[in-house]
């Protein structure tokens, strides 16, 4: 990394990036305090986990201009740990998911994002939107009509007041007009103070207050295991949004493990795991913002004005959190891919619903993309193996058949490749040319051998031709794949 | 066939690196391969939309939002590139250059060059680009970055083109002017033409002996030579003697020193390259 490209990354843009900044931040505090909520744990977990992470994530994180915080995805997956166990193990979850992050970028695991399809990624953008909607609706449970008017106004404020200027970021007037009613009124709605501590000072390192035995290990595992999975997912598929914004690349490697570090970093300052957002980052691109210093000053901005205006936030009622975070469920849902749905083939609407459905009902996106990645594995298989044909001649002579096996022959194709042959014709020789076929793995050589036991015993005397090209696929530790003529040994023959 | 590779920008010192190249050209028989390099500027959003919302599929209305922004840019972009090319090869074609390519790049000239250059002989560069021609002095922000970076003689052309029949080699005895001085020899660029070799520095055996080998083998290649032992700092006692014998081209090993050392007391190349009016040949 060399000096000149660090200062284009911090210095390039530093107007637009302070601005940005600025918006991020105002726009961070009410998703750290609703995604606090949403964990169980105060305000301050939520709001000192966004700045230590926006700090820590712009001075290694793999991708400049990208937002990292508390986010829904990750605050949703450990209710059950904070409501049986505790902050502490939350805490020590945090450092521990951090930890698995480093090695999956240590790794370079990052490649595995290639196997999640387009459809999968757009199936958990939109169930993302969907469980960040529903987290708002507990808030409207026992209120009267004032919370519903309250929230009705805030979106109209959020989404009318840009008409009249962009100058001012419509979240905070939005805010800041809801407060002043709430004031003013007393409805005796619910307010941020009333959420738990907010934070007084700023965060100081500390080791979570765990017994460091085997069970303690084994109780924070699988929320780590699941927390570092979807936190990966989320912030590759933020840097891959962001990279396709500023039409600029970044090290998807570096992004995984500067994460990790970001958490790690998070867990001993007292904060909860959290990963990119898709929402913030698209804000600070929108809003100018296209280095480091954005997410740098967005993180400092944020404690500064928790800080300085911790009194006042204490007076924000929820009914304006709930709006911002409404319109953050609408903006990081993928509307378009609905009117898609007619559109695109079924397979791939299937395995997008398919995603949706599994995170809605488990509330946990690392079992909805598995179950989306599985079921586009498996419409994959099974439009491949409609590539195999089997072509047949009888000789001049009558007595021999040539078949030619056109194709790819695997697991998924094996039973029509041994359908396409009959053994019914009484004949005394048979040919099989596998010079055009592919065999992919056991299954395919086990229904060969089929075919071949099949032929004899019907008393024909069977030749297989190129049988050594068409099963050079079966091998996995081929090692052709970095040589220039790897495509041509492994296809075309 | 051998290439030259000749950087323009559609600045005022473009014409005289065509001139330049078509004159190097003829000298070493090769062709000559324009190159106009488009900056990588990424779009930089409208700064008014601080708003702070994402509305209804935020994501890909911003990206049609930004893509919008370049397209413009860029298409605008390139058919400025497509005219300063052709006006480029009209000019060579009219020198009497048969063989010309042109290749339009994105990214920055440092990294063009460096990708480029493998193939080529020489790389011709104005001394000044496209937004540095309000001072005389000035040496564009581009040249010492490229001059650092390559590998191969680098020309750096002035603002025109004058005839050049007399040259001045300057010789430390160091590993980049050596590499000059062997290239000079062996190459029939400037056979022909009378050859000046000069070193300055502390009067001493030593160095009169680097001076006496130089112009020895230089008189072995072939070259009338004539030798001059100064004094003064090599910037300035290169720029006088050049003045005072009606030198046409400088012959000089670029950057010999650290960077950390140039950072410090400046470096001798940058300094000559800067109050340097006449072409210059250099070499790392």
């Amino acid at each position: 990394m060399s000096f000149s490209r660090i200062r284009l990354e911090w210095l390039g843009n530093i107007r637009g990036d302070l601005l940005a900044g600025m918006v991020v931040a105002l726009a961070l505090i009410p998703e750290a305090i609703a995604f606090s909520a949403i964990a169980g744990v105060d305000p301050k977990i939520g709001l000192y986990a966004s700045f230590s992470m926006a700090v820590v994530i712009a001075v290694v994180g793999g991708r400049p201009a990208m937002i990292s915080a508390a986010t829904g995805a990750m605050a949703l997956l450990m209710i059950t740990l904070v409501k049986e166990h505790g902050l502490q193990y939350l805490l020590a979850a945090t450092v521990l998911t951090g930890i698995f992050q480093v090695l999956a970028g240590v790794f370079k695991l990052g490649v595995l994002l290639r196997f999640v399809s387009r459809s999968v990624m757009t199936g958990f953008v939109n169930a993302l939107a969907i469980l960040i909607f529903l987290a708002q609706l507990p808030e409207f449970a026992g209120t009267g009509w004032q919370m519903y008017a309250m929230v009705a106004l805030g979106l109209g404020i959020i989404y009318l007041f840009p008409r009249i200027t962009k100058a001012i970021p419509s979240p905070l007037v939005c805010i800041i007009a809801l407060s002043a009613i709430s004031i003013v009124a007393g409805f005796g709605l619910r307010t941020v103070g009333d959420m738990g501590e907010l934070p007084s000072q700023l965060p100081a390192f500390f080791f979570p207050q765990i017994p460091l035995t085997f069970e303690t290990l084994m109780i924070i595992l699988p929320y780590s295991l699941t927390l570092a999975v979807v936190g990966l997912l989320e912030s590759l598929m933020t840097a891959s949004i962001v990279d396709d914004l500023t039409d600029t690349g970044s090290d998807k490697n570096r992004v995984c493990w500067g994460q990790g570090a970001a958490n790690i970093v998070t867990g001993f300052l007292g904060g909860m795991a959290g990963c990119a957002m898709i929402g913030q980052s698209v804000i600070n691109v929108k809003s100018g913002g296209r280095g480091r210093l954005s997410t740098f000053f967005a993180g400092g901005f944020l404690l500064f004005l928790i800080l300085v205006l911790g009194a006042w936030v204490r007076q924000i009622p929820m009914a304006a959190l709930v709006s911002v975070m409404i319109m953050v469920a609408i903006g990081t849902f993928s509307w378009s891919s609905l009117a898609s749905l007619r559109t695109h083939p079924k397979s791939s609407s299937l395995v997008m619903a398919a995603t949706v459905i599994v995170v809605v009902a488990t509330h946990d996106l690392a079992k909805g993309v598995f179950a989306g990645v599985l079921i586009s594995a498996l419409f994959f298989a099974r439009k491949v193996s409609r590539l195999l044909s089997v072509k047949s001649k009888l000789s001049e002579e009558g007595d021999e058949r040539v078949y030619h096996v056109y194709g790819q022959v695997f697991f998924a194709s094996a039973e029509a490749f041994i359908a396409a042959f009959d053994f019914k014709e009484a004949i005394e020789k048979v040919r099989i040319d596998l010079t055009e076929a592919h065999f992919w793995d056991i299954s395919a050589v086990s229904a060969l051998d089929k075919v071949v036991l099949k032929f004899r015993r019907e008393g024909a005397a069977v030749e297989l031709v190129g049988l050594n090209k068409a099963s050079a696929t079966i091998i996995d530790k081929l090692a052709v794949h970095d040589k220039p003529d790897a495509f041509e040994r492994v296809t075309d023959h | 066939m051998k290439k030259i590779l000749a950087c323009i920008d559609g600045s005022g010192f473009s014409d005289s690196v065509c001139a330049h190249a078509a004159w190097l050209s003829g000298r070493i028989n090769a062709a000559v391969e324009l190159l106009n390099v488009l900056p990588y500027s990424p779009e930089r959003a409208s700064l008014s939309d601080l708003s702070g919302t994402i509305g209804i599929d935020a994501s890909s209305e911003l990206l049609e939002q930004l893509t919008q922004a370049d397209e413009v840019r860029a298409q605008l972009e390139q058919r400025k590139g497509r005219l300063i090319l052709k006006h480029a090869e009209q000019r060579l074609r009219a020198e009497g250059v048969l063989e010309i390519t042109s290749i339009k790049r994105r990214g920055t000239l440092t990294e063009t060059i460096s990708e480029l250059e493998n193939d080529a002989e020489i790389i011709v560069i104005g001394k000044r680009g496209e937004f540095a021609e309000f001072d005389a002095m000035h040496i564009g922000s581009n040249l010492e970055r490229v001059a650092r970076a390559v590998s191969k003689p680098l020309f750096v052309t002035p603002a025109s083109f004058h005839p050049i029949q007399k040259f001045l080699i300057a010789f430390d005895g160091g590993a980049s002017s050596t590499r000059a001085l062997e290239y000079v020899i062996s190459n029939p660029l400037l056979q022909g033409m009378e050859c000046h070799v000069v070193t300055v520095g502390r009067d001493s055996d030593e160095t009169r002996k680097t001076l006496g080998s130089a112009a020895a083998k230089l008189e072995r290649g072939g070259y009338a030579v004539r030798s001059s032992f100064e004094a003064g700092y090599p910037d300035e006692a290169i720029q006088s003697y050049a003045a005072s014998n009606n030198i046409d081209l400088l012959v000089i090993g670029a950057y010999g020193h650290s960077r950390i050392r140039d950072l410090i007391i400046g470096s001798t190349t940058t300094s000559i390259i800067m109050s340097c009016r006449i072409p210059l040949l250099l070499f790392r």
